[in-house]
Order: structure tokens, then C-alpha cells, then sequence
């Protein structure tokens, strides 16, 4: 695996990992986080770690943080920075080198800047912290990081708080205090997992300008191999606290010779651009026909004055034939996940229509509506929140048909069979939610969904947590099961490339409206809205990397 | 925010007046009333009683007597007591600062004390002396806050002598040294459960914030512990802090009463007591109106400080 590493980490070396143990507390269930890993960041260059949820690389680059958590100790091992040895290091030398020689960059930028700070004085602070500069020197420093990471009117975004920035700001923000003190080490943890994808095509870009321009190491945490492509030099990969391969990132991504890392990389979706084989249709009707949809948020008080009014669906027109599955896709605030809530009657509307089997539920009553409840099901984004942590799985499943009127024998067989179909044990029937895998635990929110054998399912962001090969297998069980029972379906996600792999047709969404309806070879291949073609042009990895020159000392 | 205060202020007024109808409805449905004492002079007839009643305007419906009440406070007019013609407000004037002076001295101790044995048991979470504070903790909230007064009083007073058992100067010295000699016992005693509440909320909100991401980020900029812990962490941490202090309020004047009482302390808490064994009803509703409004404002004030301290809030 790690076939010609040199004892003496040499002067092209910003960072060299030998041997790296980290021993995890006694009640987890692996003993070791990682194991024996050795790796080099060469100077000027990313090196890309990848590995699924569980697979150490956080850890990892906590360790030559310094950061671990008090109970998780390095066991052996050495990491040179600039080859002096940080294992074993006192904790103040260790500070020290924090923000001044390696900085680092986390992934949710929403709650990684202290809200009651504003921007300019968490910039200040890593100067600060180091005795750099006087108050002017390090405002004027301030200010032209902010410059530098491309934030509008840097004077003003000085003096606001984090709050008033957008998630892609707040991540540039942190780039501009990672920055502030020209470290040779840059570690980004997964630092555009929770960006929409133009915004994450901005600050890869981003990321890659300033490393070009300052010559520094980057170390890139990610699980996305898409990501991998835009900007890696070479890669890492890890599986459950074990390097599996490493190299250059032309050879681990055109010729992976682990397993694991070709396994990884077929479950990446791509855009396929080919038009899925549809069933074939039994009811020309369109079994949910939605016309003129509209909802509209009001914040503030109407009396004072200074009302918010956010139209999150305005005027969303579509129809859903039987055994068909719609994509609805479109970034954070695009009003998809509204019209999900709309379509299941979670939210009431503000005008339109929603005929489902010919019937405009939208203007039904709760009561009315609720025999029709079981006909449309939900399944959820977060596998971890959405069962009930103190019911068994039996409960979870036939709670919902029993207070419908199935006797609970029969809903006890249906529930056993239906979770065999989903790919779980039948023993899994008295278990609780916590002894199950995210992945498992989705199988189980869609046997819950399929209890009631629905006419129509919506997906709300129903495989966006779940680590790539995780998600291929719950896409795959998708299809099978549209394929068996001829359920329609509604499949929201902000993965364009997720949203290829399963549907029939994509809607895109963008402030509330659908500014664009095809099938997915219209779509990706002749996208005819500005948006789309931003959307799918802003998809990592899915471009040759023609316009990239190759790293100096490549 | 010029919105949330108008709105929060309307709610107050309401409150209040909820609180005013329930205390006056509560007053004069209760047998006895301020006529029971004159009952028991064999001298009166039933004559002179109603002559009484009807001095007083006890005679007239409830609603009349509430409105007239409400209209006279409105402008000022608390009544006058029953028991001294006094008016009530120079009833209660007379004893609310000893109140105050309690209440404000050992909310100081409470906050500070609490604050402290909070931010440290978080940072040396299941340390001896995190399960020290937690057992203290215990016991504070399980002792009735009387007894402690009489625990301090046996010990600090009558063995050891360092300490005055009551009241709060000795008559004719009214130097400050003199009162603040008077004030260690009975604020203390009455900080007590305030520092075992104020200490378990304060660590569970320490430990919240130490694990945010931003905490994180203040690591891995090279913020020394001590800044972390003080800037970043506790700055958060103090946040929701606030709102509580605002709802202990009633409960440090609830406290206060009793501990007023264990230490002959001339304050609210021994007028309360005094005027409902005479039935003043004037001077007891003044005092229950009064301790509606000191309650309301604390929780109105403590909202407007946290709409003040967090940007969040404040600049919305």
C-alpha cells in the first residue's frame, strides 16, 4: 500500500505523517480511530484525504491540529510540521503554532464564528492571539483579507456579525482568518460539504486561487470525490482508520487498484445525460396534477409595520404520471422542501391547486383529508432524527396502519415482510432505532412510508446524509420498489447528480419557482434556462480539468 | 426592536391587570374580612358596623370597589392602610429598601458565586470538585432556606459570636461598617439556593457552548485556553443566563420574605405578615401589586438586555 516513503521526511515536505495511532476511549467500537497511517503533504500542493463517515480523516487532522478531544490520545507516531516533531509537544508550543504555521478551516460555517463577535474582531483575534501588529496594522490587515477572499465592501462586512451573512461568506470569512497570518499548512475539513453547489464551486475556486498564488500545503478533507477531481494533487484514502491507497490524484482516480477506492468511486453519481427507461404507464391520468401552487411566509408583525413576506412557492405548475418519478431540485431557499410539506398537507396553502387521483385535496379540510393520508407518504432527510429513539422498529412501522384500522396481526406480517424487503433482517422488528446504521435506519423510513402502500411518495432530501456507497444502495432499493408496486414519486434533493440517477423528470426550482422542467438528458446536455446551465456548470467534477495548469513541482 | 418592546410592554399591562382582578377577587372572598375584628368588640352594634362598612365603601359591590381601586392607583392613590390612616405607600416605603438591600446583595453573591463554581465545573467536568459543587448543589435546594437561618444563627451568632442574630443595625450606631456587619448572615443564607440554581443552569450552559463549533475555531487560531474559555465560551454561555436571572426574581422576593423573618430584618416580608394578621387589605394589595410589577419588570428588563446583548436580536 504505502510503497516508497522515506525515513527522513525531505525539504519538499510542508507535512509528513509516520506511523500515526490514535487509540479511541475503551466503550466505542473500534479500538484505534487510525491506525499506522503515513502520509506527505509536499509543499504547494492539496492533497485530498477522502473516506466515508467513520473512516478517521477528522481525526486525523485534529491530531496535527492538536485539537483531539481529551479522551482520544495519540498512541504512536510521529507528525512533522516543518520537520519538527508535534507529538508530545507542550500544549502552549502546540498554540502557538495554531493559526501562525497551520490553520484550519471547518465545515459548517454557519455555527463556526461566534455569533456575538463581529467579523472584523474575529480576524483581529488570530493576530491578537499571536502578538502580531498593533490594533491599526491588524485593522488594515483585517480589511484587506477580506478584500482578498472577494467579500463585497470589506469597510462595511468589518463590522457585521456572522449572522448577517450568507453560509458561502461566513466560509470565506474563515478562509480570511486562516489566512491572516500566512501559514505554510492550510487544513480544510469537509469545508464545502454544507455549501449549495454554486456557492461550493466558488470556494473551491477560491481555495485553489490562494493556494496557487501563496505556494501553500493544503491538506483537503472531503467525501466527495467529485470534489477530489476539481482540485486534488494527490489523494489519500481512508477506510475505517486505514489508508487503503494513496498517489497522485490522475492515478487513484483514472486506475484505483483498492478495491474500496474502485468501489468508492462507482458509487459516485454522475450525470448520466441518458433518460431512465420508464415504466410502463398503466393510467394515462396523471395521478397528481398541481396547478398555480402558491405559499407565502410573513414574519413580523403587520401592525408595526416592517412585514417579511418571502414567497418560498410562487405559481408552481406540474403533473406526475403514475409510476414516475419527478425531481425537484434547487439550492437552500429555493422553496423545494415547502413544496414537499405542501404536497403531504404538512403546510397549508395560500392558493392553487393540488389534485391528487382527480381530487383538489389542497382545499380539504384535516379531517377530510386524513383517509387520504396513508395514500401519500413521506420519507425524511435526517435517518438519526425522524424514528423515534423509544420506539421499537414493530411500533415505528404498524403505529400509523392500526390507528388507520388494520388489525395489528396483519400489520405485524406486513411490517416483517416489508422489512425483509428493504434489506433487513426480520429480527430487526423489535429492536430500537440506535442499534441500526444511518443507512439501515433510511430502509426502515421507507418501510414506515410503504406500510400504507402509497399511491405517492415524496423524498425530501431522503440519501443527502447518507456517505456515497450508502447512497447508492438506497437509490437502488428506490427503484426497485417503484419498479415492483408502481408508486409515483416525488424525489426533492440539491444533488443534481442524485437527482439523474432516479428520476424520470427534474424540476428546478430557484426563489419559489420552476424555471425549468425536462427530462434529465434536457437537463444536464441542453440545460435551456441561465440557472440550469450555472446549476450543472457549478457540479464538481464533472469538467475536464483542461483549464488547470499542472502544479509546479508535480 | 422599537416593535418587541411596545409588544412585550402591552403584555406586561395586561398581566398586571389579570394579576390586580385575581388578588382583589382572592382578598374579598375570604371569610373574615376587615370588618371580623370590629365583630369581636362587644361595644359595637349593627348599627355602627354598617356605618363602618359604609365609611370604608365595603359595602358596595366587588366590580365598584375594584374599579375604584384600580382608578384611585392609576393615579397614585395606593389607598390608605387600616390599621395606622397611613397612606400605603409610605407603609411600604417605609420598609422596602431593607427589601432591597437584601435582595440585591445576595442576588450579587448569588450571580457571582454561582457563575463561578458553574464556569469551573464545566471546564473540569467530573473533577472533585464538579461532584463537590453537585452534592452542594443538592443539599442547598433540599434545605428550606429557614433553616439555614437558624443553623447560621446558632453558630455564627450564638457559639462563635462573630455575627448579629437579627435586625439590621444596633440602635445607635448607623455607621455603614455597622449594617454591613448585619447584611453578611441574612444575604448569604438567602444566596444559598440561588447559587446551587444559578450554579447547575450555569454549568449546563457552559458545557453547551464549549461545544460549539466556534469554540473550535478559537482553538485552532491559537487563542490562548484562558481567552477561550473566557471570551468565546462563557460570553455565550451567560446569554441564556440572563432570562433566568429575570424569572428567579419572584422567588429571591419570596425568599427574601422568609429569611426577613428568621432575622428580624424590618422589611416587606415582616410588613406582609404583619398586615394580613390585621386584615389591612390596602397595605397587602399594595404589596401584592407591588410585587407584580417588580416581577414583571425583572423579566422585561431581563428581555431587553438580551435583545441588547445579542446582535442577533438586537439588529434584526
Amino acid at each position: 500500500m504505502v510503497a516508497s516513503i522515506q525515513p527522513v521526511a525531505p525539504p519538499d515536505v510542508a507535512l509528513s505523517v509516520r506511523d500515526l495511532t490514535v487509540k479511541l476511549p475503551q466503550s466505542m467500537e473500534r479500538t484505534y480511530a487510525v491506525e499506522n497511517i503515513s502520509f506527505d503533504l509536499k509543499r504547494g500542493q492539496i492533497l485530498c484525504i477522502i473516506g466515508e463517515s467513520g473512516s478517521g480523516k477528522s481525526v486525523t487532522a485534529n491530531a496535527i491540529m492538536g485539537l483531539l478531544p481529551r479522551v482520544i490520545r495519540v498512541s504512536s507516531g510521529t507528525i512533522h510540521l516543518d520537520r519538527t516533531n508535534i507529538i508530545g509537544m507542550s500544549p502552549d508550543k502546540l498554540r502557538n503554532l495554531r493559526g501562525r504555521v497551520v490553520s484550519m478551516i471547518f465545515q459548517d460555517p454557519l455555527s463556526a464564528l461566534n455569533p456575538l463577535m463581529t467579523v472584523g474582531a474575529q480576524i483581529d483575534e488570530v493576530m491578537a492571539a499571536h502578538g502580531v501588529g498593533t490594533p491599526k496594522s491588524r485593522r488594515s490587515r483585517a480589511l484587506g483579507l477580506l478584500t482578498e477572499v472577494g467579500l463585497p465592501e470589506p469597510e462595511l462586512m468589518y463590522h457585521q456579525y456572522p449572522f448577517r451573512l450568507s453560509g458561502g461568506q461566513r466560509q470565506r470569512v474563515m478562509i480570511a482568518m486562516a489566512l491572516a497570518l500566512e501559514p505554510s499548512i492550510l487544513i480544510a475539513d469537509e469545508p464545502t460539504t454544507a455549501l449549495d453547489v454554486t456557492t461550493q464551486a466558488q470556494i473551491l475556486e477560491l481555495i485553489r486561487d490562494i493556494q496557487r498564488r501563496k505556494g501553500m500545503s493544503v491538506m483537503f478533507i472531503t467525501h466527495d470525490f467529485g470534489v477530489v477531481a476539481e482540485i486534488a494533487d494527490s489523494v489519500v484514502v481512508m477506510e475505517k482508520g486505514h489508508i487503503v491507497e494513496q498517489g497522485s490524484a490522475q492515478q487513484v482516480l483514472k486506475s484505483p487498484s483498492h478495491p474500496y477506492t474502485k468501489r468508492l468511486i462507482a458509487a459516485v453519481p454522475h450525470l448520466t445525460g441518458e433518460d431512465r427507461v420508464p415504466l410502463a404507464p398503466v393510467d394515462n391520468e396523471p395521478i397528481l396534477k398541481v396547478d398555480g401552487l402558491v405559499k407565502t411566509y410573513r414574519s413580523g408583525s403587520a401592525l408595526f409595520g416592517k412585514q417579511r413576506v418571502v414567497p418560498a412557492v410562487n405559481e408552481v405548475s406540474f403533473d406526475l404520471a403514475p409510476g414516475r418519478t419527478l425531481g425537484v431540485v434547487g439550492e437552500s431557499g429555493s422553496g423545494k422542501s415547502s413544496l414537499g410539506r405542501l404536497l403531504i398537507k404538512l403546510l397549508d396553502n395560500d392558493g392553487g391547486g393540488i389534485l391528487f387521483e382527480g381530487r383538489d385535496i389542497a382545499k380539504l379540510s384535516e379531517a377530510e383529508f386524513r383517509p387520504l393520508r396513508p395514500r401519500i407518504q413521506m420519507i425524511f432527510q435526517d435517518p438519526f432524527a425522524s424514528l423515534n429513539p423509544r420506539s421499537t422498529i414493530g411500533h415505528i412501522l404498524t403505529v400509523g396502519p392500526v390507528a388507520h384500522g388494520m388489525p395489528y396481526r396483519q400489520a405485524r406480517e406486513e411490517a416483517k415482510a416489508l422489512l425483509a424487503h428493504v434489506g433487513l433482517d426480520a429480527g430487526a422488528f423489535g429492536r430500537y432505532p440506535h442499534e441500526f446504521s444511518g443507512g439501515q435506519r433510511q430502509r426502515i423510513g421507507i418501510a414506515r412510508a410503504l406500510m400504507f402502500k402509497p399511491k405517492l411518495l415524496i423524498a425530501d432530501e431522503a440519501v443527502s446524509a447518507l456517505d456515497v456507497s450508502i447512497q447508492a444502495q438506497i437509490l437502488k432499493l428506490l427503484d426497485q420498489i417503484q419498479r415492483e408496486t408502481g408508486v409515483s414519486m416525488i424525489f426533492i434533493t440539491h444533488d443534481l447528480r442524485v437527482a439523474s440517477q432516479i428520476c424520470d423528470e427534474i424540476a428546478v426550482m430557484q426563489k419559489g419557482r420552476i424555471v425549468e422542467r425536462g427530462p434529465p438528458s434536457q437537463i444536464f446536455l441542453d440545460p435551456q434556462s441561465a440557472y440550469t446551465r450555472e446549476l450543472v456548470a457549478a457540479i464538481p467534477g464533472e469538467q475536464p480539468r483542461s483549464t488547470r495548469p499542472v502544479a509546479a513541482n508535480e | 426592536m422599537a416593535t418587541f418592546l411596545l409588544n412585550r410592554f402591552m403584555q406586561s399591562i395586561v398581566l398586571l391587570v389579570i394579576v390586580s382582578i385575581i388578588g382583589f377577587l382572592v382578598l374579598n372572598l375570604i371569610p373574615g374580612g376587615p370588618m371580623s375584628q370590629y365583630a369581636l368588640d362587644p361595644g359595637m352594634t349593627q348599627q355602627d358596623m354598617d356605618r363602618l362598612a359604609e365609611q370604608l365603601g365595603l359595602n358596595r359591590p366587588f366590580w365598584v370597589q375594584y374599579l375604584e381601586w384600580a382608578w384611585r392607583l392609576l393615579q397614585g392613590d395606593w389607598g390608605t392602610s387600616f390599621r395606622d390612616g397611613n397612606p400605603v405607600t409610605t407603609v411600604i416605603g417605609r420598609h422596602i429598601w431593607a427589601t432591597f438591600l437584601l435582595m440585591g446583595s445576595s442576588t450579587a453573591i448569588a450571580i457571582a458565586v454561582g457563575t463561578w463554581i458553574g464556569i469551573r465545573g464545566a471546564t473540569r467536568r467530573y473533577s472533585a470538585f464538579d461532584y463537590l459543587a453537585t452534592v452542594g448543589a443538592m443539599v442547598a435546594l433540599s434545605v428550606p432556606t429557614f433553616w439555614f437561618g437558624l443553623i447560621g444563627i446558632y453558630v455564627f451568632s450564638l457559639e462563635l459570636g462573630w455575627l448579629p442574630a437579627g435586625n439590621m443595625y444596633t440602635i445607635g450606631d448607623g455607621s455603614v461598617l455597622n449594617y454591613l456587619h448585619h447584611l453578611i448572615m441574612p444575604s448569604i443564607v438567602l444566596a444559598l439556593v440561588h447559587i446551587a440554581i444559578w450554579s447547575r443552569f450555569m454549568r449546563s450552559s457552559t458545557l453547551d457552548a464549549m461545544s460549539q463549533e466556534f469554540v473550535k475555531t478559537a482553538r485552532a487560531k491559537g487563542v490562548s485556553e484562558r481567552r477561550v474559555i473566557l471570551k468565546h465560551v462563557v460570553g455565550n454561555a451567560l446569554l441564556p443566563m440572563i432570562t433566568l436571572a429575570g424569572v428567579q426574581l419572584p422567588s429571591v422576593l419570596t425568599g427574601a420574605l422568609v429569611t426577613e423573618t428568621v432575622f428580624t430584618w424590618p422589611g416587606m416580608g415582616r410588613l406582609f405578615l404583619d398586615s394580613l394578621g390585621y386584615s389591612d387589605y390596602p397595605v397587602v394589595m399594595g404589596l401584592l401589586m407591588f410585587s407584580a410589577i417588580l416581577t414583571i419588570a425583572g423579566n422585561l428588563i431581563a428581555d431587553v438586555v438580551v435583545a441588547l446583548v445579542d446582535p442577533r436580536i438586537r439588529l434584526a
